[in-house]
């Protein structure tokens, strides 16, 4: 009786799997970079939140028209947004049916692309229109 | 499940192991805060639609941000944003619960179950924190709410 064995042969052909030094490494490593910078961008968020809260209009100008909170809120951006898109992949990879996951990781790249763009602009426009 | 095939001239696979599911397991608060910090940072994506579309408004014109702000002030625009925040508040200490995991410490079954408890109950204390602050500073909002 030939011996088992739990790996395919197309595994010992590939050689390295994504966790060694591979994009495996690099998800996990921008994940906890992101996280790091998101506790940053909580306590910039909750700021921005309790200073304009039922704010009008020219308050919100006014504050955007600062540099620091222009150049915060677009730290935000960046920051919520690698973070999202990577962790999003997660649940996707691991949920979807065979059939979907391709398209909703598609779809994750082009959610997170467009809130980026929409966020970054409407602050440069609120920041320059000062 | 169809065995798979081996390939011809290799040695056969034996079945995958399978790991027991869900069901089998006794209740413990951190499987509970486990899922929930999948939820809370599902949920945290989305919120960020709130977060985009108040932004462009503010850029847009007056009366686009005065339309965003009016349903952001209903009752309903207010559970969402409270809800938001505590999503938010326990996706970040579910974050530093992971990164405490991440070097290596708090691995004791009492360290463990102390720290999912107090991830719950910090979102909460938060959320209470900033929602005070805000709802007893609101006074032009709220009057708004009031008035609709």
């Amino acid at each position: 009786m030939p011996s088992t064995t739990y790996r395919t042969e197309l595994k010992k052909v590939r050689g390295l799997g994504s966790a060694i030094g591979g994009p495996g490494t690099d998800h996990f490593w921008a994940q906890r970079l992101t996280a790091v910078s998101n506790l940053f961008v909580v306590a910039f968020l909750v700021y921005t939140g309790l200073t304009l809260a039922g704010a009008p209009l020219g308050d919100v100008k006014a504050f955007f028209g600062h540099p620091f909170n222009a150049i915060a809120s677009i730290l935000v951006v960046i920051s919520t947004a690698i973070h999202m898109r990577l962790g999003m992949q997660v649940p996707v990879e691991e949920y979807m049916p065979h059939g979907l996951k391709v398209p909703f990781l598609f779809l994750n790249t082009f959610f997170v692309i467009v809130i980026a763009v929409v966020g970054v602009l409407s602050i440069l426009k609120l920041f320059l229109g000062n | 499940m169809a065995e798979a095939k081996p390939i011809a001239g290799t040695r056969p696979l034996a079945p995958k192991p399978m790991s027991p599911h869900l069901s089998i397991y006794r209740f413990k608060i951190n499987m509970i805060l486990s899922i929930m910090h999948r939820v809370t940072g599902i949920t945290n994506y989305f919120g960020s639609l709130i977060l985009a579309i108040w932004i462009a408004s503010a850029a847009t014109s007056e009366q686009a941000f005065n339309t965003v702000s009016s349903y952001l002030a209903t009752p309903l625009g207010l559970v969402i944003l409270i809800g938001f925040t505590w999503s938010v508040m326990h996706h970040m200490l579910g974050g530093i619960r992971h990164f405490v995991w991440d070097v290596g410490w708090g691995f004791s079954k009492s360290a463990v179950q102390f720290l999912s408890w107090a991830t719950l109950f910090g979102s909460l204390t938060l959320t209470a924190i900033i929602w005070g602050y805000a709802l007893s500073h609101w006074g032009h909002a709220l009057s708004l709410w009031g008035a609709r």
